[in-house]
């Protein structure tokens, strides 16, 4: 026996009458799964329903925001490019039709496969135009089909945008155009 | 129709006929089983279970079946051949054999002339309980077999565990058969039923509740179930004797399981629960025999089996498993002893007359609970048994206790 004042030695609970005698506890545990049988199921059926979004920063699919125009809201920094740890974000850009910014992506490509879905560029995003969506069922039957273009990133703004409204929509002040007031007195869905 | 009752009322052709028909039902009912068994667990977790196939998922039988069927069945080079692919078949074989002599509805006069024609049962040996025993004695074949010609530790391992779980228990098994043997002075499997039946005589549950409970055990123990089934114990031995196996002969061993639940309540039900019988019904007496009569009869019969077939599944998804030890205690230190002993009482109430009288039974099963008690109750050891509890010998035991 070790006498050591460190050592706590435990003894194994004695077993009470019941508990010896094994068949109360055996008519214990069938009550339970008995009633269990017939408890409400914490099942999802889950293609025709679907959990409810539980955290607001759930870190899905991307999406790529248009502003309160309609159009893509980036504009081409390559920001979200240089943060990207997996090197899945794929920009082209080109000079911008329009007055409010210099730049925009006339391609836009994110490999969702090759996403480690960190949310980087999402923090590193200077105007807020890319974020991760809540959707987390992306399937595809192709490597190709899972490498998702501009249109279909705006299309995933689409699908998602009510779900989880943009962030904020200020994309002024940038490009130094536009002053920064007459935007934001836009509503855009309150995300503020 | 006449002529379909005149050749009816032969009792080969109407054996023939009741054959494939029992037959047809209990494959139908083992495949559903299969799908109960995962429903029943569901529920019991708080899930759904299968419902993609079909509404409520009761085409599932038939997907399993279809994916049996069609997966790529693998014999393993270094197993043995012959033995590895005759093993399925025994299992099922032996599964389905039972059913030859269970009763399903008793004495039929088909043309309503009141004279009994035939028996509504496949055989009736004169031997009836013995053939059950043979037959629950030859079902360890399909597991050794099994066993040994997947030439793989693991399932070896199960194989030998499962031959020494299902031969001792089959002595409490056999004990407990011998003791409705001697109360009922019958082996015919209907007439054991016709004796529980008709005025002042009541089902064998209540004369021997100790030796019913005791068939009960042991059934689970012989089917391989839950809480003994350390045959399959899938977390120590890769899932036992079936570990080589796939497809359709994975598929045997899986309905030869069924099919001995089913086979194994019957005789439980038969032995003790009146098998087609049920008190103050007037068609369910062996004097009803119409045909409405018989296809009652067998109705009850299903019912009171699908009854056992959900506490074979109850207890499967609420109790954890036995380990050897204690399995081997239960049956050679307790239930030997218990049946023994009931054994030799039920001796002396049949040279007393007596084996029929509800207080003598009774009180003969009251006693042997308390002194089984007190037995268990003195000894401080308790029933299942913890590994720090077992002696290693006897005059240690004591000092051990605490």
């Amino acid at each position: 026996m070790i006498d050591d004042k460190d050592i706590i030695n435990v003894d194994q609970p004695e077993l009470s009458a019941t508990e010896r005698l094994y068949l109360p506890q055996i008519v214990g545990g069938m009550k339970t799964t008995l009633r269990h049988m017939f408890k409400k199921k914490i099942t999802l059926q889950y293609p025709e329903k679907k959990r409810e979004l539980r955290v607001e920063n759930y870190r899905g699919v991307h999406r790529l925001n248009r502003d309160e125009k309609g159009r893509v809201a980036c504009v081409a920094c390559f920001m979200c490019q240089t943060a990207c740890p997996a090197h899945c974000i794929h920009i082209v850009g080109a000079e911008s039709p329009w007055e409010d910014r210099e730049k925009y992506p006339i391609q836009f490509d994110i490999d969702e496969l090759r996403c480690i879905y960190c949310g980087m560029c999402e923090e590193a995003c200077p105007v807020d135009a890319v974020e991760l969506t809540p959707e987390y069922d992306l399937v595809g039957r192709s490597r190709e089909e899972m490498i998702l273009d501009k249109e279909e990133l705006l299309k995933v703004f689409d699908r998602t945008k009510d779900m989880k409204p943009r962030k904020n929509p200020k994309i002024t002040g940038y490009a130094g155009t536009g002053s920064p007031d007459e935007h934001t007195s836009t509503t855009h869905g309150g995300a503020h | 129709m006449d002529w379909v009752i005149e050749q009816l009322s032969n009792q080969l052709v109407f054996s023939v006929v009741l054959a494939l028909a029992v037959f047809g039902a209990i494959m139908t009912a083992v495949a559903y089983c299969i799908y109960f068994e995962r429903k029943i667990s569901a529920w019991m977790q708080d899930r759904v279970g299968p419902n993609r196939v079909g509404p409520l998922g009761l085409l599932q039988p038939l997907a399993d079946g279809a994916k049996f069927l069609l997966k790529e069945d693998i014999i393993p080079a270094f197993v043995d051949k012959p033995l590895f692919i005759i093993a399925p078949a025994i299992a099922l074989i032996l599964g389905l054999m039972g059913f030859a002599i269970l009763p399903w509805g008793g004495m039929v006069d088909l043309n309503g002339d009141g004279v009994v024609d035939v028996m509504c049962q496949v055989a009736d040996p004169g031997v009836g309980l013995l053939y059950l025993l043979g037959i629950g004695g030859l079902a360890v074949y399909a597991v050794v077999v099994g066993g040994w010609a997947n030439n793989n530790k693991y399932a070896f391992l199960a194989a030998m565990r499962s031959t020494a779980q299902m031969l001792s228990y089959e002595i409490p098994m056999a004990m407990v058969i011998l003791i409705v043997v001697m109360t009922t002075g019958q082996l015919g499997l209907n007439d054991i039923v016709t004796s529980q039946t008709g005025a002042g005589n009541l089902w064998h549950v209540c004369h021997h509740p100790v030796a019913f409970f005791i068939m009960l055990v042991t059934l689970f123990a012989e089917t391989n179930r839950t809480p003994f089934d350390l045959a399959e114990a899938e977390q120590e031995l890769v899932g036992g004797y079936h570990t080589e196996y796939s497809a359709l002969k994975f598929g045997l061993f899986f309905l030869g399981e069924y099919a001995h639940m089913i086979t194994g309540s019957g005789f439980v039900i038969v032995l003790f629960l009146g098998g087609w019988h049920l008190p103050w019904v007037p068609f369910l007496q062996p004097e009803a025999t119409s045909i409405w009569a018989m296809l009652s009869k067998m109705a009850v019969m299903g019912l009171k089996i699908s009854a056992f077939l959900f506490l074979f599944m109850w207890v499967r998804w609420t109790l954890p498993r036995f380990r050897f030890d204690q399995l081997m205690r239960l049956s050679w230190k307790g239930f030997l002893p218990m049946c023994l002993a009931l054994f030799a009482y039920v001796a002396v109430l049949l040279y007393l007359g007596k084996q029929t009288s509800l207080l003598w039974t009774l009180g003969g099963n009251v006693v042997l609970i308390v002194v089984a008690l007190v037995v268990a109750g003195m000894g401080r050891v308790p029933i299942t048994g913890r590994q720090a509890n077992l002696s290693s010998l006897p005059w240690e035991g004591a000092a051990r206790m605490r």
